[in-house]
């Protein structure tokens, strides 16, 4: 190309798509980096486990129990069992960060069709979704997951399903609100008087702009239900010993936490780390996806 | 000046140039005010009732009255926003209902709305917005359609088009907006307070676009203001609305000469005069208008003017010419002679 031909080139000032210039804005975001690194060495640890030369999660030793942080060999202690800290945490990172993201994720889905659902339609479609996600709202969360876990029967598959019907009313409740916000704009107006239909309007002018605040509030609750999810393991309706899990690790180290209150406190810290570090990551995707900044 | 020439794959004429392009018959819009414990029906808002005009083709009507008398429910009627209750809206001497559907009204008449942010989707860029109405229609070269309409409304296709609306300032975003109504090629534009936002300088500069625009492409505009500066300015006839009934229309001359219904004359008289010798010596209206869920029996002005008689309260006075064949238009019982008013036919106002 001659150089005549650069000077022509268009000086469009922000000339690439909505996406790349969410990935620029997040990469000038130390601390929304950060997060998601952590996030993302929780999850790449939790995924190659067995292939990071750790110790047995699963042996115990009698005389090995207990050990403070910073014992030769295991450098995490060893919890109640005698088994090795480091390996039960980060092999729990497996089971808890399945349970605390997957019942959010399918909740995020079906709890976000059906709130945008409402919210565009209005009338007597919005009052069906919203009074019969209304009863859901009439039970505490811990007691719906516990009441639907019993009835289905103890697993970790029933405790997903119990966990993804908790979720699903409030992220219908979020996407509703957002959904009948931006339905009363003119430009969703402007969509229909060119002659759309509803399905349109919804794909081009609804869901980019209703995403991120279901989206930021989706994160925020994967740290409820990881800590929901241990509850229903310390019941006996989740997760069951011996399996490693944050949340029944906590659990089980709890009678120790007058002899070795570090280790103990070791389960609530990951937990504390990771829906700290997603909740900054939900904040941070929420002011990258924000273009009116 | 540039000769008339319709946008591209403008629907063709029908009716011939007699045709009023649009004909609104009696419309009524009443809204359910629900309350109480099971959210029943208590009140209806009577936001548009009995609205009959015509628009001829290449005509600018302007529609002017107070907040909440009934124009933005009019014009979000007329695009079909809204379903009517009652009345007739013939487009180009075809009943939207019957042999005119919705699609095509909606491909025939297109509306700029007041808020110019509210009115552009901020995720999608400037030409994304503009493509998307002709990319809905089905017409051909989207994108291409969107840039030509940029250039000629005034605003660089290679710097604005990758644009997003928050980029830009609020006369660039009418603009687009209006780039964006002409990208489906309508024959009818609703102006909704369309520059009642901007500030002065810009109003202009977009008034005047607007009025090139009616120009080059053979537009027919409804004006809808509260500013009737700005209505003088663009219009050819102006229509005075009052609690969601048509009291007054004109040509835009005839209306600013003299004034006949007594709530146009109280607007008028509202407005600054501009001369420091001719001040306006007349009070202007007081009080707020009157709830529209009640509204007050036979003249619904009846409560704030200051000619009311008992007629007033009693009859509905009907929207007739002020003399025959004329195109000055009231509904007061001044000008009805058999109307029983003490001063009907009396110069009383001026």
């Amino acid at each position: 190309m001659s150089a005549v031909e650069t000077l022509e080139e268009p000086v469009a000032e922000s000339g690439k798509g909505y996406w790349s210039g969410v990935g620029a804005r997040l990469m000038r975001d130390p601390l929304t980096l950060l997060c998601m690194s952590v996030i993302l060495l929780l999850i790449l640890s939790a995924v190659f486990a067995p292939w990071l030369g750790l110790a047995d999660p699963y042996k115990g030793s009698m005389i090995a129990r207990l050990k403070p942080i910073g014992t030769p060999g295991h450098i995490l202690g060893t919890d109640e069992q005698g088994r090795d800290m480091l390996a039960r945490l980060i092999y729990g990172g497996r089971l808890t960060l399945f349970i605390g993201l997957t019942p959010v994720v399918l909740a995020f889905f079906i709890g976000g069709t059906l709130g945008i659902v409402a919210g565009y339609a209005g009338g007597w479609v919005n009052t069906l979704i919203m009074r019969t996600v209304d009863v859901f709202f009439a039970f505490p969360s811990v007691l719906l997951a516990i009441a639907i876990s019993g009835a289905l029967g103890a697993g970790i598959v029933n405790s997903l399903v119990s966990l993804t019907i908790v979720f699903i009313p409030p992220l219908t409740r979020v996407a509703e609100a957002v959904t009948s916000g931006v339905r009363a704009l003119d430009y969703i107006d402007a969509a229909r008087a060119s002659g759309a239909n509803a399905l349109t309007v919804i794909r081009v002018h609804v869901i980019g702009n209703v995403l991120s605040p279901i989206f930021v509030y989706a994160t925020s609750l994967t740290s409820v239900c990881m800590i929901l999810a241990a509850g229903l393991s310390f019941l006996g309706i989740g997760v069951r010993p011996p399996e490693p899990e944050w949340g029944l690790m906590l659990n089980t180290l709890r009678s120790a936490i007058y002899v070795n209150p570090w280790l103990s406190a070791l389960p609530g810290l990951m937990i504390f780390i990771t829906s700290l570090c997603l909740n900054l990551l939900s904040d941070g995707v929420r002011s990258a996806m924000n273009v009116r900044d | 000046m540039s000769v008339t020439e319709p946008l591209p794959d403008t629907a063709p004429d029908k009716g011939g140039p007699a045709q009023p392009l649009l004909i609104v018959r009696n419309l009524q819009k009443y809204f359910p005010v629900r309350g109480g414990i099971l959210g029943g029906k208590k009140a209806v808002v009577q936001a548009v009732d009995g609205v009959s005009f015509e628009v001829k083709k290449g005509e600018t009507l302007g529609i002017v009255g107070e907040s909440g008398c009934g124009k933005s429910t009019t014009a979000r009627l007329l695009i079909g926003l809204i379903d009517k209750d009652k009345g007739e809206i013939i487009y180009d001497g075809q009943d939207l209902g019957g042999a005119l559907s919705l699609r095509d009204l909606r491909r025939g008449v297109q509306m700029v709305f007041q808020d110019s942010y509210a009115s552009l989707n901020p995720r999608l860029t400037i030409e994304e917005s503009i493509a998307f109405g002709a990319r809905i229609q089905g017409l051909s070269d989207p994108v291409g359609r969107a840039r030509k309409l940029m250039e000629r409304v005034g605003l660089a296709p290679d710097r604005f088009a990758q644009r997003y609306p928050h980029e830009v300032s609020g006369g660039q975003r009418q603009r687009i907006n209006i780039a964006r109504a002409l990208a489906m090629s309508p024959r009818l534009v609703v102006l909704d307070e369309a520059v009642s936002a901007l500030d002065k300088s810009v109003e202009a500069q977009v008034l005047n676009l607007l009025a090139d625009l009616r120009r080059e492409f053979g537009l027919t505009y409804i004006f809808i203001s509260h500013d009737l500066n700005v209505v003088r300015y663009i219009s050819d006839r102006i229509l005075v609305m009052y609690l969601g009934e048509v009291v007054e229309i004109a040509p835009v001359d005839d209306i600013w000469a003299s004034q006949a219904h007594p709530y146009t004359r109280s607007l008028f008289s509202a407005m600054p005069s501009m001369d420091p010798d001719n001040r306006t010596m007349e009070p202007p209206l007081a009080g707020d208008p009157p709830n529209p869920i009640n509204p007050p029996s036979g003249c619904r002005f009846h409560t704030r003017c200051r000619f009311a008689e008992s007629v007033c309260k009693a009859k509905v006075p009907t929207l007739r010419p002020l003399a025959v064949g004329s195109e000055h238009m009231a509904a007061c019982h001044l000008h009805d002679l058999g109307s029983g008013h003490s001063k009907a036919g009396k110069d009383v106002l001026s």
